[in-house]
């Protein structure tokens, strides 16, 4: 006799009954198939026909469309199990969901079951994890820029103790004016920091190598490299003990400068350079992967560090308590001390120095001193902008996962009949959740697994699209926070929309299920309802994304045609830098009278080069939008507080403006038109009155109703010259592009003098060349100095836009992946529709409609949900822009173009993604439609 | 003889609640009766038939019990509840006038 049990186990198998329950049926079906086989084999069949007979016996018939549950025939309790409106929550207890969701066993089972049923719909599965893929790839790109700059801690011991120091005067409306340096040493004595230091940016001119090369330099006290908890890789840093004056004549080099300028020479230490024609010995060398703290990319690379207690040659020997000429300081809190705790007790400081030196402190000013966190400082500018992309990544992931629980509904209402059946066979509740979440979970981890695959692959193109001076560029990486955010995110994702079918699953009356086949009527009125709202949100969050796209677009655009008011055409920029020796006797440019030979000089040589057309110097201020100038917290250039002749000074109010130091061909080098008087010219030396011309918008601010030709102002700084106004030019966008107007005032260079210099040139120029061919004319005027930094003017104005230009990239990567995204999900339900309706429309067409109008009625049904959602998004869109207002240029949050714009395109995608299962359904054959009814 | 299956499926139940209502019988029994019965022209395979008693048994119908017998395994036997012969009564009375009207409509003789 053959044993039937294991071919009728085989079958059960896939229904999970409880293992004493299956052995029963197990055993009363054996028991048919023994008899049944020996009734065949008596009636003379042989044994082999006899098994196939049986066998087949199992197989034939409408087996699974007529099993039921069998619930506790012991028991006696009749109850049907889904008669009530049992859910997954009173079906099932807690526990008995917890101890199934344990059981290891079954959990591969159903991990096995899972995967087959997805290996035979490959068209839903790609779809499903391609979305996925996508939402998940994007929120974790995102996140990565977001944990290395905002999260993760700065890469020193203690990280949280580093502090940032800054001094306001509130009562003169300025904030971090830097501090004096007997105010250091007061900070340095307070007992409320282990370290206090000065940090001071600045450039210097290294010689002694092949050319002479610009380095960044920062001068810092000699405890910096303590307080920052850093070990240099070769020597040794500066000596904390050391109080001597003056610049200390001892450098820590940057690796990158070791492996550039001296090829890694392990006997580097004690050599000497110059910087600013001062000599300097190497005393160590810092690890390659030091990340200076600084605040832009400038600070960021600093290639030598230098150290001083800022009194003494070239600094005064008694620097006074009122010269703020420390514009930045780090420091560590004492262990122990917080942040609270630090600023009250710096607050009870403030107040004592107030009271003992009452004249540097004058009441109106309002001195304060605050701490602020040090990682604050060094990110806080880019915060917003991360935010913003932060969160449009969200409604990216968040349309993802509506499409996907779409999808798994639309599935879940196939699987209707085969659920049916697992539950009637005794499949519990608990069970089926935990294989349907099981399902769903396996989608979104192979989803989630496709994304970080995604990343990977496009990570570098990625990495070019982000701006160069966002802060620690080179922390972002995908580390192991980065993949436990991902799989925590996918886990949840998986639980979410694994939620939705699973809950339909329970709701099933088990009964109409069986008895209908493939569809469930009871549940699918509700179904399609959920799936049109899921449809109607994916709009609407589409919708939103797409609006902050456009807003963004259209601001962008208008700041690139934004009229400059200068031609940056064919203008090239090219910097030297005349030296600050820190003696100032052996200066070779000490004063204007000095500095104005060599300038024309410059100017001479520069217009001997060929197709050099016109050529003009500055200061480095006077290169438009340069946006690596503008966030150096260089001392005193940039920023001029003046007082006018024959007002009274306020000085708890000074008056303030930025401006720059130009030959006279300037102005018409850059196109910038002359409105009144006159541009500079021969007679304005350093022996004649000062003069300035400033801009239309410095008239209008501080002239309102005079002629501004004739009136003068000055500097407050003591000893200061009236400055009498020769011209006013046009406003033009060379502070920033999107305001053009910011009060100017531009002096003469060979008036003022200035050491950090700017050429232009205009014309048709080689800007490969330029660099080498302007470095041979300087070199023969004075071979120690550098010549570095070649741009075209046009570089540097697109340059002024790259973080502006990286979000609205981000956004309508976003914005258009949604689209993508909302159109997939539309067609998805629309298909369903009309899958679901295919009955009423072949009885429309064998009743007479026209194809056309079924074709209508379907697309009527697409751009409803459609309207909905955009509409609903349209609302939303209003209060989002009006949070965006602050990045807007040009265009109001509520702009009808871009929201009208973003309308038809997601009502048009609608419309497109709706014609195929539309076509279709005009496509239907009305005899078979009725048949199958 | 898939019209003849659409008529099973409306009177599968009818036909296993008659067979136990006077005795209980197990499931090869039920099986082996409606086989010799209607002269091979109905017949349950097991993976139909058993289904069709589990539910009758869910419904309060029919009882099963398992029944051990000396020299032989043991066996589960199925029987008609009261309700199930309540049910039985009306299912053959319904089934009778069923018949008549159609037979009547169809214009058919009655064997």
């Amino acid at each position: 006799m053959p044993d039937w049990r294991p071919e009728i186990a085989r079958r059960l198998a896939s229904f999970h009954l409880d293992p004493n329950h299956e052995a029963a049926v197990i055993s009363e079906l054996a028991q048919h198939l023994d008899q049944h086989y020996l009734d065949l084999l008596i009636k003379g069949t042989t044994e082999q026909a006899a098994y196939q007979a049986v066998m087949a016996g199992l197989d034939k018939g409408e087996v699974l469309g007529e099993l039921r549950r069998h619930i506790e025939r012991r028991q006696g309790s009749r109850r049907l199990p889904s008669s009530s409106p049992s859910s997954i929550a009173s079906g099932a207890t807690f526990a008995q969901l917890a101890a199934e969701f344990l059981n290891l066993e079954t959990f591969v089972q159903d991990l096995r079951y899972g995967l087959r049923a997805l290996r035979q719909s490959p068209g839903f599965a790609a779809i499903a994890i391609l979305t996925i893929a996508l939402g998940m790839g994007a929120t974790t790109a995102i996140f990565s820029v977001v944990d290395a700059t905002l999260l993760r801690p700065l890469p020193f011991p203690h990280p949280e103790r580093l502090v940032s120091i800054e001094d306001d005067l509130p009562g003169t409306g300025a904030q971090d004016v830097g501090m004096s340096q007997p105010e250091w040493e007061d900070l340095q004595q307070s007992g409320i920091f282990e370290n206090v230091s000065p940090t001071w940016f600045d450039e210097n001119n290294l010689t002694g190598a092949d050319r002479p090369a610009r380095v960044p330099i920062l001068i810092v006290a000699p405890n910096y490299f303590v307080l920052l908890g850093v070990k240099p890789q070769l020597g040794r840093t500066f000596n904390p003990q050391d109080h001597s004056p003056g610049l200390i004549p001892e450098v820590v080099i940057s690796d990158g400068l070791w492996k550039r300028d001296f090829g890694s020479d392990p006997h580097v230490l004690d050599k000497s350079i110059r910087m600013d024609t001062d000599l300097y010995r190497i005393v160590g060398v810092m690890p390659p992967r030091f990340d200076a703290p600084g605040r832009n990319g400038e600070e960021r690379n600093i290639e030598i560090w230098a150290s001083t207690n800022f009194y003494g040659l070239p600094m005064p020997d008694h620097p006074p308590r009122n010269r703020r000429n420390l514009p930045t300081a780090v420091a560590r809190l004492k262990d122990g001390v917080t942040l609270e705790e630090a600023q009250s007790r710096l607050d009870a400081l403030v107040a004592s120095l107030e009271r003992a030196f009452p004249a540097d402190y004058p009441q109106q000013s309002g001195w304060r001193v605050r701490v602020v966190p040090l990682k604050q400082v060094l990110v806080g500018n880019v915060r917003q902008s991360l935010i913003l992309l932060l969160a449009a990544v969200t409604l990216v992931l968040l349309i993802a996962c509506v499409n996907v629980a779409n999808l798994l509904l639309a599935r879940a209402s196939i699987r209707t009949r085969e659920i049916a059946i697992r539950q009637a066979l005794g499949a519990g509740q608990p069970r089926l959740v935990r294989q349907l979440l099981t399902e769903s979970l396996s989608l979104s981890v192979m989803g989630g697994i496709a994304g970080m695959a995604l990343l990977f692959c496009t990570k570098n193109l990625l990495l070019r699209m982000v701006p160069e001076n966002l802060p620690r560029l080179n922390a972002i990486s995908i580390n192991w926070t980065i993949l436990g955010f991902a799989a925590a995110c996918s886990l949840l994702a998986g639980m979410i929309f694994g939620l939705a079918p699973a809950r339909h699953a329970s709701r099933l009356d088990v009964n109409q299920a069986l008895k209908l086949g493939g569809r469930s009527v009871t549940a699918s009125g509700e179904q399609a309802h959920t799936r049109r709202l899921l449809v109607i949100t994916e709009f609407a969050l589409s919708m939103v994304l797409v609006i902050s796209a456009s807003l963004l677009l259209r601001s962008f655009w208008k700041l690139l045609n934004a009229q400059l008011g200068f031609n940056p055409e064919n203008v090239v920029t090219v910097r030297t830098r005349l030296p600050y020796p820190n003696d100032p006797k052996i200066d070779k440019y000490p004063t204007p009278a000095q500095q104005s030979p060599f300038i024309r000089e410059l100017l001479r040589r520069g217009q001997t080069l060929s197709g050099v057309q016109a050529v003009a110097m500055g200061d480095t201020e006077s290169i438009p939008l340069d946006e690596s100038q503008r966030e150096l917290n260089i001392i005193v250039e940039g920023q001029f507080f003046f007082s006018i002749e024959g007002r009274d000074v306020q000085s708890d109010h000074p008056l303030f403006a930025e401006y720059s130091r130009v030959t006279p061909e300037y102005f018409q080098l850059l196109g910038i038109p002359l409105l009144r008087g006159r541009f500079f010219n021969d007679s304005d030396n350093d022996k004649a009155p000062q003069v300035a011309v400033v801009n239309e918008a410095f008239a209008q601010t501080y002239f309102p109703n005079q002629n501004p030709i004739g009136q003068a102002f000055k500097s407050t700084k003591p000893n200061s010259s009236w400055i009498r106004v020769v011209g006013v030019i046009a406003n033009a966008r060379t502070a920033s592009l999107a305001q053009a107007n910011v009060p100017l005032i531009y002096r003469d260079l060979y008036q003022t003098g200035a050491k950090h210099l700017a050429i232009f040139l205009r014309g048709k120029i080689d800007t490969g060349t330029i660099l080498e061919r302007l470095r041979e004319q300087i070199e023969s005027v004075d071979s120690t100095l550098p010549v570095f930094g070649a741009q075209t003017l046009q570089q540097t104005v697109a340059a002024s836009l790259s973080e502006r230009r990286f979000s609205m990239r981000m956004v309508a990567l976003f914005a258009l992946t949604a689209l993508l995204l909302a159109a997939l999900g539309i067609y998805g339900v629309i298909s369903y529709i009309v899958s679901e309706r295919t009955h009423e429309f072949g009885l429309r067409l064998a009743l007479g409609a026209d194809r056309e109008s079924i074709l209508r009625l379907v697309l009527r049904e697409g751009l409803a949900l459609a309207l909905t959602g955009t509409s609903l998004g349209i609302a939303a869109g209003l209060l989002v822009s009006r949070a965006m207002a602050s990045v807007l240029y040009g265009v109001k949050a509520s702009d009808p173009l871009a929201f009208a714009a973003g309308a038809l395109c997601l009502l048009g995608i609608a419309v497109i993604a709706c014609l195929v299962p539309a076509w279709r359904a005009t496509r239907v054959d009305p005899m078979l439609a009725l048949r199958d009814a | 003889m898939k019209k003849l299956n659409e008529l099973k499926k409306g009177s599968a139940e009818l036909l296993i609640l008659s067979l136990v209502e006077a005795r209980a019988r197990h499931g090869y029994e039920v099986a082996k009766m409606i086989d010799q019965r209607s002269a091979g022209e109905l017949s349950f395979n097991a993976a139909s038939l058993y289904p069709l008693l589990y539910r009758l048994e869910d419904r309060g119908w029919i009882e099963g019990r398992w029944v051990e017998k000396a020299n032989q395994r043991r066996r589960r036997y199925y029987r008609a509840t009261v309700a199930g012969r309540k049910v039985l009564r009306e299912q053959r009375s319904a089934w009778k006038t069923f018949v008549a009207s159609v037979n009547r409509i169809i214009g058919a003789d009655y064997a």
